[in-house]
């Protein structure tokens, strides 16, 4: 069995359906680009790989299991939005997931906040925009997880950060984990990428590697993305 | 050294046509040992996949070769160097060849330009 198994998955919310019949088997060891428009299902398909919402049919096996409790502490999230307390400094928050997350490098993550220019004593709610998003991204990578949901990890970040950002996820990578990123800013990651996942209305519409894309049609997966999700 | 990707391109093909570039301009020496492809993925922000892939069909061609436990080196061959010179003299030329024919000149005015260029930008 693959590592992250999806099987007919669907959610709906009062007879309509934010995503539907949706089957993935990914290994370990990929880097697969959750890709669509605004309201084509990316969040939801993600929320329910984590567990936090629950499938209204179909399945979703982490290792062979249903998310809960123990897929929680393989599953490391990035959510498209903050969920940290905000009173709390970096200091406090690296103790929080340190705490609470058995596979927690924190030696990896004051690196990463060296790197970053991250002060440690800043509470979260004083943070810029893109210092947040830094933050997270550094927690949610330091983890040693099986499986790692970024949900609009670089939306916010400069050139330079987001440059970083994607060297971290490459650097992290490891044949046991499987990293999945749902993006806008298709150009910027797209050369990390090993598949492609297109989803419309709920739907999967493609799921090619990226260098089959470029390969067999000659264009980028931007290119693709803009033809095929045209408006 | 940087690293360009067109768009529109394997990243494979572009990886295995910089580092041939690489090796047949010495930049990395024969003999010398590369990066890890993680670390050559990193540089280039590419997959580490990607990377293993096209180090890989670089092993093909003999112009890398891996030792068990300390890594991957270039080859020492110098006939598969001399070679490799070759071919990418002769993709050059013809590149060259084919956009000058596509202006409309012929082969033989070609050849007259070229040693023309040579002997003014000696």
């Amino acid at each position: 069995m693959a590592l992250l198994e999806i099987s007919k998955l669907s959610k709906s919310y009062g007879g309509s359906f934010s995503l539907e019949d949706v089957s993935l088997s990914l290994e370990g060891g990929q880097i697969i680009g959750l890709l669509g428009p605004n309201g084509s299902g990316k969040t939801t398909l993600i929320k329910l790989i984590n567990g936090l919402l629950t499938p209204t049919a179909g399945a979703v096996l982490i290792d062979g299991m249903e998310p809960g409790p123990e897929t929680k502490a393989k599953v490391a999230y990035l959510p498209d939005r903050i969920a940290l307390p905000d009173y709390m400094t970096t200091a406090e928050l690296m103790n929080l997931y340190q705490d609470f997350f058995a596979d927690f490098d924190r030696a990896k993550a004051e690196t990463m906040a060296d790197d970053l220019g991250i002060d440690r004593k800043q509470q979260l709610k004083n943070m810029s925009k893109g210092t947040k998003e830094k933050l997270q991204l550094i927690l949610v990578m330091s983890r040693q997880a099986s499986v790692y949901l970024l949900d609009e990890p670089i939306g916010g970040v400069d050139p330079a950060t987001r440059d970083y950002i994607l060297r971290t996820i490459i650097s992290n990578y490891n044949e046991s984990a499987v990293v999945i990123i749902s993006t806008h800013l298709i150009a910027d990651i797209e050369s990390v990428l090993d598949d492609i996942v297109f989803l419309r209305d709920g739907r999967m519409v493609m799921h090619d590697t990226a260098e089959n894309i470029r390969e067999n049609l000659g264009k980028s997966v931007d290119e693709l993305f803009r033809e095929v999700f045209k408006c | 050294m940087e690293w360009n990707f067109k768009s529109g391109v394997p990243i494979y093909s572009q990886i295995i046509d910089e580092l041939t570039m690489r090796i047949a301009s010495r930049a990395y020496a024969p003999g010398e040992k590369l990066p890890s492809v993680r670390d050559l993925a990193m540089d280039a922000g590419v997959n580490p996949n990607t990377m293993q892939r096209a180090l890989a069909e670089l092993e093909r061609r003999g112009l890398v070769y891996t030792e068990r436990t300390s890594g991957r080196f270039v080859t020492k061959d110098e006939t598969i160097l001399q070679g490799l010179n070759g071919a990418l003299a002769g993709r050059y030329i013809e590149e060259l060849v084919d956009r000058l024919e596509k202006i409309g000149m012929e082969r033989s005015e070609i050849a007259a330009a070229i040693a023309d260029w040579l002997a003014r930008n000696n």
